[in-house]
């Protein structure tokens, strides 16, 4: 075995299996910045993966290599609007976020599925689509050895997600909007006197939040998988809010963690390619990311740093 | 002010029940949108649970485990823990129980016993992993408790495929005759529907959790480190232990559900696909229960007959079961919003008033 190609391959994976959490963290990032608790993230990636799939395998005759663009913008759409249920309960009716959260996970799980079978004729998976992202190599860049394949051969989604991260990045740290959105996961009721709307940021950053989670379960659909079933998102949904709270509610510390997240899923496509399973069970292999997610989050004693405001719903003339 | 707490205290049963409708409804919306007939496939439902003796028994069958897993979320969220890894208890109570059950050889008034108390530690074990992340180290325990369910469906698939199931097959070896707690006579009777004493124990579980909770020192310190942990510590409570405690005896209920559907209903473990998805329904079951034990039975019936109708109206018109799903969803979210269901509250209450 070659370990340069290994470790190439390796990183290439990584990459590929991190943008799902990249998307989603970041989805994450703008709700709980604005002081809303999403766990719903698992929820609207499946969102965005089953309307990702579909609208693809609706326009893959027509469209045929733009299908998946169409079919990933749609899932924005789509995870936007299933975030609003969340937006809601949780600043309107001031209800408890968790448990609003945790419905729509449930919600998603059901709803995906329900119409999986109504399009499919019973059939609990969507058939494999023809047309997905194909892998884009930078011209040159890509034929370095070793770091060429790594780095510059990915998924346009991926390539994607980076600028998504520098954006986000720009627009919480740079812009009017980013501190009007910090301040009202901070100090609402500061934010409130200087007359920001508090419920109108929140509003916009869950529906924000909403978009990128399902892109981000769009990516799976659309690359790895090439279609939907009950067990296309499997739990990154919730990985993602780890990944979060990993990179301290941060855009580079959330895509770094993501980075890190992924990696577990890049060893167990590896292990299963270099047949390895023969040497460590494969439930074991499975397991892996789940594993790595609590053995993260239990050495971050007492460092998290959450948005002051986060969990708690506004109340205008509240001390 | 006043009348909203009235509301939510005298007529605190008007909530779970528009909480329902509501959701029945958004299930009809998603039928109308899916071409299939709501008023039809409702009825179909009903007809499924209580058109024979074997549908009616299988229902109980299917209840059983929903009242171990609400009271495990319940007692939960009575300490102020939100426990969605019930799911993950619950499956290692199932290996525990088949452990057990399978390998042991031993007379039938303690095997069974001994199998059904192996489910309730190894389920309160896993559950107390959550407890302890939580109190040690501040971690969320919604995010390990669902990692908890991933890597317990995983490991449980393990265990059955090292230890026990026959090679190529898809389940595990029968777990011995003196382990099993069918109930014969009763199950005959019933067209041999899979009735088992499971049930008999689901509801002095509910007992236990009332003397627990309400009469017990412990139960006092578990409802006060829930309600105010900074007060609790004030007092000289130990809110860590407390917390850990709460965990365990929370993944004993569901420990014992996940033992309980092995001796009484299956007698083997099969691998496992995805999750079975009783721990999620436990949610439902315990906040349309208001996190109380008889809340949680009738919680528990009623999501079970909707489970086990979901086959009905497959059958008769033509919907996917999944449509169960959406509705239980639905419920969870309008209890947890009940702001919106305070909206149709009002006017019921106001011609009430009117009445008197």
């Amino acid at each position: 075995m070659d370990w340069g190609v290994i470790a190439s391959n390796l990183v290439h994976d990584t990459i590929v299996f991190s943008t799902a959490l990249i998307f989603a963290s970041l989805g994450g990032l703008y709700s709980e910045r604005s002081g809303v608790i999403n766990i719903a993230l698992e929820g609207m990636m499946i969102i965005g993966a089953f309307t990702g799939a579909v609208i693809t395998f609706l326009f893959q005759d027509s469209a045929t290599s733009m299908a998946p663009w169409i079919g990933f913008m749609a899932a924005a759409i789509a995870g936007a609007l299933f975030a609003l249920p969340h937006a809601v309960a949780s600043i309107t009716f001031k209800a408890d976020q968790t448990v609003s959260g945790v419905a729509l996970n449930f919600l998603a799980a059901g709803l995906a599925v329900y119409l999986t079978k109504i399009i499919f004729n019973g059939a609990g998976q969507t058939t494999t689509l023809t047309s997905v992202f194909s892998k884009w190599e930078i011209p040159l860049l890509s034929d370095i050895p070793y770091l060429g394949h790594a780095i510059f051969e990915a998924y346009p989604t991926s390539f994607l997600a980076f600028i998504v991260v520098f954006f986000t990045w720009f627009l919480l740290f740079k812009t009017a909007f980013g501190l009007r959105l910090r301040a009202v996961g901070e100090h609402p009721r500061a934010a409130d006197t200087v007359g920001i709307s508090v419920k109108k940021m929140r509003y916009t950053a869950v529906m924000i939040s909403g978009a990128l989670a399902a892109m981000g379960g769009a990516t799976i659909s659309l690359t790895t998988t090439s279609n939907f079933s009950h067990n296309t998102v499997s739990g990154q949904g919730f990985i993602a809010i780890a990944a979060l709270i990993f990179g301290k509610w941060h855009p580079a510390g959330a895509m770094g963690a993501a980075l890190f997240f992924g990696i577990a899923q890049a060893i167990k496509s590896l292990v299963q390619v270099y047949g390895l399973t023969k040497y460590v069970p494969t439930e074991f292999i499975f397991m892996l990311p789940y594993v790595l997610t609590i053995l993260v989050m239990a050495g971050l004693v007492g460092r998290s740093s959450a948005p002051a405001a986060l969990g708690k719903p506004y109340e205008t003339g509240s001390r | 002010m006043n009348k909203a707490i009235a509301v939510f205290t005298k007529e605190s049963f008007l909530v779970p029940v528009i909480a329902i409708i509501l959701g029945l409804l958004v299930g009809a919306i998603a039928m109308l949108a899916g071409g299939f007939n709501p008023i039809l496939a409702y009825t179909a439902l009903v007809e499924k649970v209580f058109g024979s003796a074997y549908n009616f028994g299988e229902t109980i069958r299917q209840i059983t485990p929903l009242i171990f897993t609400g009271l495990a979320v319940a007692f939960a969220f009575r300490t102020g823990l939100f426990n969605i890894g019930a799911e993950g208890q619950f499956i290692i109570g199932m290996v525990a129980a088949t452990t057990v059950g399978v390998t042991l050889d031993l007379p039938a008034f303690i095997h069974a016993p001994l199998a059904i108390l192996a489910g309730a530690v190894a389920g309160g074990l896993w559950g107390s992993v959550a407890g302890y992340l939580k109190a040690k180290r501040g971690v969320n325990e919604v995010i390990t408790s669902i990692m908890m369910n991933w890597i317990a469906l995983y490991l449980a698939n393990w265990v059955m495929n090292s230890f026990f199931v026959p090679k190529g097959q898809q389940r595990s070896e029968m777990v011995s005759d003196s382990a099993i707690i069918t109930i014969t006579w009763l199950s005959q009777m019933f067209d041999n529907a899979r009735l088992h004493w499971g049930t008999l124990i689901a509801v002095v579980a509910a007992i236990f959790f009332y003397v627990i909770m309400w009469k017990t020192k412990t139960g006092y310190e578990l409802r006060a480190v829930g309600l105010n942990p900074h007060a609790s510590e004030y007092a000289g409570m130990n809110v860590n232990r407390n917390v850990v405690k709460a965990m365990f005896i929370s993944g004993l209920f569901a420990g014992i559900g996940g033992a309980s559907e092995i001796l009484g209903v299956f007698h083997y473990q099969a691998i496992l696909t995805s999750q079975p998805g009783y721990g999620f329904d436990g949610i439902a079951v315990a906040l349309i229960g208001g996190n109380t034990p008889i809340g949680v039975i009738l919680g528990a019936i009623l999501f079970g007959i909707l489970s086990f109708g979901a086959a009905g109206i497959k059958f008769t018109a033509g919907v996917p079961v999944e449509l169960i799903r959406v509705v239980i969803a639905s419920v969870i979210f309008f209890v947890a919003a009940h702001g919106i269901v305070k909206i149709f509250v009002k006017p019921i209450l106001k011609k009430k008033e009117g009445g008197n």
